[in-house]
Order: structure tokens, then C-alpha cells, then sequence
């Protein structure tokens, strides 16, 4: 196909996570290397605590700005079921990063026992689902770094490693998308990340 | 210089630099940011939100008959609200360059409707442009303003969602900066369609139309991709990304300048293909242009129109019309998930009327905003909602229908001043006994908080008078006219139960800033002390997402709390506090 050289990046959590600074920061981070770049985001009624994903395409000619099913080269997901069900974006060679962060949805908590559960065999499921998993806690990490809204680029450090791209090009993308005040914050979360195995 | 831009960033920088000076708009997704990046030149354009789309079309339309090239922008359900000054400003025409900046929402990620704003183009004979990503976003926006210039029509530039909030790379230019004398010439026979004059002018939209497609024709918006000569698609907007994924080897015709269509490339592309397929979202518009030209084609048979296209979609269609089974991908791990569709923020003001409301039994008519998702359950207090400021009117027709029951209108600020007056004043003025609760945020918050004429501030950031929601429902006629907080459950309770028992129309203004836009928590975190819950679960009835529930007794998500205290007003058994979460 003619697609091969794109490389396709998914992010996915639930609205209010983040997801948004992370994909810039890729696509940052593409532009710097000299990629075409092409993202797409989620606005308006997903956002409020949604399910939502963000889409990031690099290489040297790109089409589609969202990323097709089963091609995604990374998956990044902020919270763990949502990894589960944006599943099937994942290209068979792909690799999934994944917080072990559980936010439950209000479909769950609200209506009366015998509905919706949230899966306890979470962990499980998701060895099952990406032949290559890195499974953490992000949100952990970050805390411990200060602050747990960095979760997001926590697990961008740990995605990171199975992207292609200069590291310059990592620090230089976080550093022209963050707040001068939160720059070291960051850049020493996505180091944490980055070193994630 | 190069800049990695969204469409609708795209579009503004466009508006910049072909020498727009005057730009308005009505907030609504996908289109927002359009005008909050205009606003960043504000030095060199004139920017406003307006209180709807109609009116906001009527301004700019106005700073065009002037002379000064001018963009509206809108989602395309707010086209409808400007329907009427589009179809007669296509007569009247325009002097200064004027573009319709329109946002469908293909697959209704944010929209209650997934109408096709070219059928618009179409209705009121004006020419339509189709960016495919932002640099075409913004190359096309300056075509459109040079085409509706010369041609003295009003255009359209119709984006869609992935469009409008897809991001690639664009080439900056600087600003044309145009010296003309702004200023409506005296010339009644030109601007007035009263019907002498309007007969006139309808022949000159119908011979314009002729022009605007020689023009087409040869417009660079409009090309022809020669590759393999077996199958060849007409395609146009963000369709055209997917088509070069899913067919690399098909010769494509691209349309850009849409409508009036360019029928003789049409033709020339069909006589050089084998196969003719038309690969197009919503409406089969172009499809059914191409036959009408005797032109024998493929495309919805293969090609779905609900919802939006994607590659996958597209791989669909191919495998269907190659007679191959498309390819399944492995979905069993998001099998059995529970769903998680968007719901009311943790801390957010609307969640104490619509729990007050889910006591009494009362018929509610609802709006277009962030309370839309009261509808949802557990709060689910909403029966209907249809359209902006419908809240408002359609309770008077239950009302008037003869409900049994007490009917209550809830509408946002924002949408209030879009158009819930007039149905307000209808109330007022047929005798109706209604009640209208203005959910008061101070913001458009759906859309990502924008101001309005209640906020007292200007899109550019300036101060301004705030115009007062409790003044207009008085000088409206509303006699009952009160302001609760929503936070205190026993006063809104306390308000509304009057207002069910009396015979007269009210308004219950709600007044609680968004916290989401105050970027802070409306009070402390609070917990559950475990000890002290008895698990009869009347803090879920509230449907807030910081409170957690899966086993025996809830939980309070410290990081997602809003501080609210709903929660704690609610549990009969004190177990809810913000001590405990010291
Ligand atoms: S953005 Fe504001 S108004 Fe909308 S749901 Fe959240 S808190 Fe409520
Ligand atoms: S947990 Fe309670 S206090 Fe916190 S946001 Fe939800 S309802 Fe309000």
C-alpha cells in the first residue's frame, strides 16, 4: 500500500486527561525531524468526560488525518479500559502503552448492580490484547514528580521509545508546548517515562 | 514560514491575509475557533460574537455592502438560523468580498443534526468552496473572497469536523492590505429587493450563476489526478485523504470550487476512466449531478451517507464493490466494556437543577449546550430538546396543547440570548404559565467558553455592559422573576415548587459560574467517610463522575472532585464531608 511509510500514532483516555497536549507534542516533535504531519483531535460535547481519542500521523506524504483501524504504530492510553476498547486500532506489530490508571464511568457507578461493571480482569485482558505492552502507572509516577496532570507526558516518555525520533526533537516539541513554568516539570516527566521498560 | 495549524486556524490566518477587516460569528463545534483565532489579529480585523448566527451574518453582510471584506462563521445548523439573510443578500449581492465560513459535523460528533451545507450553496445560487486539509483551508478562503468579489456574490466555505480540527502543515503570507473608501453608495435599485428592483436582481443571480461556473471550470481548485484509467472518483472535502488511501491507483477528480460543479471537467474526467465512482460524505450531492448530466455512475450503492467516512469505512466499500468480504478486525477485547459517553463536569451548576427537577413531575423541554447531557441518566431530566431557544417556545406548545402536567423550559445564558427572548416574550404575550429556568454559567461553555452579551466582555477581551437576564425577563412582562443558587438544593427546591403551584409564567435564572472555565473547585474536595455510609447510593442519583461505584459503597475520586457539595447536601446519613479528605 501506499501508506507504508506513515507511522500513526493514537492516543486514548477520557476526556480531560491531557490527550491533547500529548499529540501536539508528537506532532512537534515529527515537524522538528522533517515529517509531514497530520493530527486530529477531539472538540465540543466528547470532551466533557467522554470517551475520546486523538490521532497523529507523520511521514513523508500523509492523507487521512485519523488513523485507520489496525495501523496505529503506538497506542498511548491514559486510562486502561479505554486501551481495551480502542483495541482494534493497534497494527499487529504494534506497540501499547498503557497507565494502569482506572477512571469509572458514571454508567457503571450510577445505575442499579446487574448493569455495567468495569472489568476486574483488566490486566489480563490487556496482555491478551497487545502482544507488546508496557503497562504502568503513570498517574503514580507523576504524582510523585509533583503533580499528577503530567501523567500524560509521563506516558509520552515511556511511547517515546517506540517512535523513531530524535530525542532533540522530543525535548524541543515539549519545550514550544508547555508554560515556561511548567517546562521542567515536564521535561522531567517524559525522562521518567522515557526510561520506562 | 511553514506553521503546523488547525483547519479552523487555517481559515483565520486566510481571513488575515486577504485583507479581511470585519468578522463575526455565533460559537457552535466545529467551527469556534475560526473566530477566537481572528481575534488574535486584532489590530488589523474587527471581531465580534454576536447573539446568533442570523445576526451575525446581518453585520458582516452589512460591512460588505459597505465596501470592507468580511467573514461570518457558524456550525452548519446555524446556517439555518442565517438562512434568511443568506438567500436575499445572494439577490442584493455584496461589494466587498463576503464568505460564509460553514462547520458540518459528519458523524454528529457535537451537532443534533448531520445536515449537508452544500445543499445550501445549491438553494440559494452562490458558489461553495471545500477545503480538504488547512492548507487548502486557507488558500480557499482567499479564493472564495476573491471569487465573491469579483462575481459581487456572497460564498461559502464549507468545513467539516476532521477538517476543521485536523492539524498539518501551512505557508504563512503576509497581509494584503486594501485602500478603499468604505461606505454604502446611494443606489436603491441595487440594494433594495423590494419586487421592481428584486426581479431584477433574480435575473442576475440566474445569469451569475453561468459565470461562476465558467469559472469553476477553470479554477485551480477544481483538478484531475491522471493515474490508472480502470476506475476514476469524483470526490471533494476530506473525502478526497481517504480515497488516496484506499485507491492509490485511481485517477481522481478533485473538487475544491464545488458549486456552480465545473461540468465539463466533469465530462473530460468521466470520458477518460472506465468506471465512474462518486466518494462523497452526507448527501449524495455531486452523485446526483452526475447523472442528471447523463453520466452513468457509482457511489452510494457502495459508499455509505449517514455518518462520516473513514479509510476503514472506504476499505469497505472497495471490498464490496471488488465482491470481497471486507476485513473484520478484532474487537473482542472492547467487548462487554462499559460505555462512557460524555456527562455534566464534576462541580458543575446544572447538576442541582436537574436533580431537583427529576422530583417533581413536570414535563421539560431542553436546549442546546452543555445541559443537553442532563438528558442522560441518572439525572435524566430532559424530554425533548429540538433546536437553539426551542427550550423556550416548545414548552409554550405543551403548554397550549394541554399537558397535564406543569411544563419548564431550561435554557443556557448564552442560547437565551441567542433566541429564547422571543419565545419568552410569547409566553408573556399569549397568556401561557410556563416556567423558563435560565441555566446561568456566565459562558458558551460548550463550545469551550466563549463570552456573550450576559459576560460583560467582548470577544477581544474588552469590557462591556453586561446585559442582565433578570431585566429582560421583567421588560418581557415576567412577573416572577428569581435568581437561586444551584448549589443550595434547598433554595432551588424552595424555587421551583413555587413556581409549580403558581398559575403565571416565571423565569428562575440559576446563576453559578462554569467551574471549567473559573479553572478552580467550586469548595474543598470531599470524601466518604466509609464508616458512616450505609450504601443506599442517593449520592449516585447526582451522576457526578468523581464519585466512583462499583462494590459496596461509593467512592469519592479526590483528583476528579469538583467541590461542589451536591453530594454531601444529599446524603441522609452525614457519612460526606470535606474533612475526611484532609
Ligand atoms: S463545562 Fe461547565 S457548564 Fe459544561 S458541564 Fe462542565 S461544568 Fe458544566
Ligand atoms: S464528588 Fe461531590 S463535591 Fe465532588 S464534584 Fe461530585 S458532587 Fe460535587
Amino acid at each position: 500500500m501506499s501508506n507504508v511509510k506513515t507511522t500513526s500514532v493514537v492516543f486514548v483516555g477520557v476526556g480531560g486527561q491531557g490527550i491533547l497536549l500529548a499529540s501536539t507534542i508528537v506532532a512537534r516533535a515529527a515537524m522538528l525531524s522533517g515529517h509531514q504531519v497530520k493530527t486530529n483531535e477531539v472538540h465540543g460535547m466528547a470532551q466533557r468526560g467522554g470517551s475520546v481519542i486523538a490521532h497523529v500521523r507523520y511521514g513523508s506524504e500523509v492523507f487521512s488525518p485519523t488513523v485507520p483501524e489496525g495501523t496505529a504504530t503506538v497506542l498511548g492510553a491514559l486510562e486502561q479500559i479505554e486501551a481495551l476498547r480502542y483495541a482494534h486500532y493497534i497494527a499487529p506489530d504494534g506497540l501499547a502503552v498503557v497507565s494502569a490508571t482506572s477512571v469509572v464511568p458514571v454508567t457503571v457507578s450510577s445505575v442499579s448492580s446487574g448493569a455495567a461493571t468495569y472489568p476486574e480482569d483488566v490486566a489480563d485482558r490487556l496482555k491478551r490484547a497487545f502482544p507488546r505492552l508496557v503497562y504502568f502507572d503513570a498517574g503514580k509516577m507523576a504524582l510523585e514528580l509533583g503533580n499528577i496532570r503530567a501523567a500524560n507526558i509521563v506516558l509520552l516518555g515511556a511511547l517515546s521509545r517506540g517512535l523513531a525520533l530524535p530525542e532533540e526533537a522530543w525535548v524541543g516539541a515539549i519545550a514550544s508546548s508547555v508554560k515556561e513554568k511548567q517546562r521542567d516539570l515536564n521535561l522531567r516527566a517524559f525522562e521518567i517515562g522515557r526510561s520506562v521498560r | 514560514m511553514r506553521e503546523l495549524m488547525s483547519g479552523n486556524e487555517a481559515i483565520a490566518r486566510g481571513a488575515y491575509e486577504a485583507g479581511v477587516t470585519v468578522a463575526t460569528g455565533y460559537p457552535g463545534t466545529p467551527s469556534t475557533e475560526i473566530l477566537e483565532n481572528v481575534a488574535r489579529y486584532k489590530s488589523d480585523i474587527y471581531s465580534e460574537w454576536s447573539p446568533n448566527e442570523k445576526v451575525a451574518f446581518e453585520v458582516a453582510a452589512g460591512a460588505s455592502c459597505a465596501g470592507a471584506r468580511s467573514i461570518v462563521t457558524m456550525k452548519h445548523v446555524g446556517l439555518n438560523v442565517a438562512a434568511d439573510p443568506l438567500m436575499t443578500l445572494s439577490y442584493i449581492g455584496v461589494e466587498g468580498g463576503f464568505v460564509v465560513c460553514v462547520a458540518d459535523d459528519p458523524g454528529m460528533h457535537s451537532s443534533q443534526n448531520e445536515q449537508d451545507t452544500r445543499q445550501y450553496a445549491r438553494f440559494a445560487k452562490v458558489p461553495i468552496f471545500e477545503p480538504a486539509d488547512s492548507q487548502e483551508a486557507k488558500d480557499f478562503l482567499m479564493l472564495a473572497m476573491d471569487v465573491s468579489e469579483k462575481y459581487q456574490t456572497p460564498a461559502i466555505l464549507r468545513s467539516t469536523t476532521r477538517v476543521s480540527h485536523s492539524r498539518s502543515l501551512v505557508d504563512l503570507g503576509e497581509r494584503t492590505v486594501l485602500e478603499r473608501e468604505i461606505g454604502i453608495e446611494k443606489n436603491p435599485p441595487r440594494f433594495v429587493p423590494i419586487p421592481v428592483w428584486g426581479r431584477v436582481m433574480k435575473q442576475k443571480v440566474a445569469d451569475r450563476l453561468g459565470f461562476l461556473a465558467e469559472e469553476a471550470e477553470n479554477s485551480e481548485a477544481n483538478r484531475i489526478e491522471r493515474r490508472e484509467k480502470s476506475l476514476g472518483i469524483v470526490t471533494a472535502s476530506m473525502a478526497y485523504q481517504y480515497v488516496r488511501e484506499v485507491w492509490p491507483e485511481a485517477s481522481v477528480l478533485k473538487l475544491g470550487f464545488s458549486y456552480p460543479f465545473p461540468d465539463g471537467l466533469i465530462r473530460e474526467f468521466a470520458d477518460g476512466v472506465d468506471r465512474l465512482l462518486v466518494v462523497e460524505e452526507l448527501d449524495d450531492f455531486i452523485e446526483e449531478h452526475v447523472r442528471s448530466l447523463g453520466i452513468e455512475c457509482q457511489g452510494r450503492k457502495f459508499v455509505p451517507g449517514v455518518g462520516e467516512l473513514s479509510v476503514t469505512r472506504l476499505r469497505g466499500s472497495r471490498a464490496m464493490m471488488e465482491g470481497r468480504e471486507p476485513k473484520t478486525l478484532d474487537q473482542r477485547f472492547a467487548e462487554g466494556l462499559p460505555a462512557r459517553p460524555p456527562v455534566l463536569c464534576p462541580g458543575c451548576p446544572h447538576r442541582g437543577v436537574f436533580y431537583t427537577l427529576g422530583k417533581h413531575d413536570v414535563v421539560v423541554s431542553g436546549d442546546i449546550g452543555c445541559y443537553s447531557l442532563g438528558a442522560f441518566k441518572p439525572l435524566d431530566r430532559m424530554d425533548i430538546i429540538l433546536c437553539m431557544g426551542g427550550g423556550v417556545s416548545m414548552a409554550h406548545g405543551f403548554d397550549k396543547a394541554g399537558d397535564r402536567r406543569k411544563v419548564v423550559g431550561v435554557v443556557g445564558d448564552s442560547t437565551f440570548f441567542h433566541s429564547g427572548i422571543t419565545g419568552l416574550i410569547d409566553i408573556v404575550y399569549n397568556r401561557g404559565s410556563s416556567t423558563i429556568i435560565v441555566l446561568d454559567n456566565r459562558t458558551t461553555a460548550m463550545t469551550g467558553h466563549q463570552d456573550h452579551p450576559g459576560t460583560g466582555r467582548t470577544l477581544g477581551g474588552d469590557a462591556t455592559k453586561a446585559i442582565s437576564i433578570q431585566d429582560i425577563g421583567r421588560a418581557c412582562g415576567i412577573e416572577r422573576v428569581a435568581t437561586v443558587n444551584p448549589y443550595d438544593l434547598e433554595a432551588t427546591e424552595r424555587a421551583i415548587s413555587e413556581d409549580m403551584n403558581s398559575k403565571e409564567p416565571s423565569l428562575i435564572v440559576s446563576l453559578a459560574p462554569c467551574p471549567l472555565r473559573e479553572r478552580r473547585r467550586v469548595g474543598p474536595v470531599r470524601a466518604i467517610d466509609s464508616d458512616l455510609c450505609k450504601g443506599c447510593k442517593r449520592c449516585l442519583k447526582l451522576g457526578c463522575p468523581a464519585i466512583e461505584f462499583d462494590g459496596e459503597v461509593p467512592k469519592i475520586n479526590m483528583h476528579l472532585c469538583g467541590g461542589c457539595g451536591l453530594c454531601e447536601e444529599v446524603c441522609p446519613h452525614d457519612a460526606i464531608s470535606s474533612e475526611e479528605a484532609e
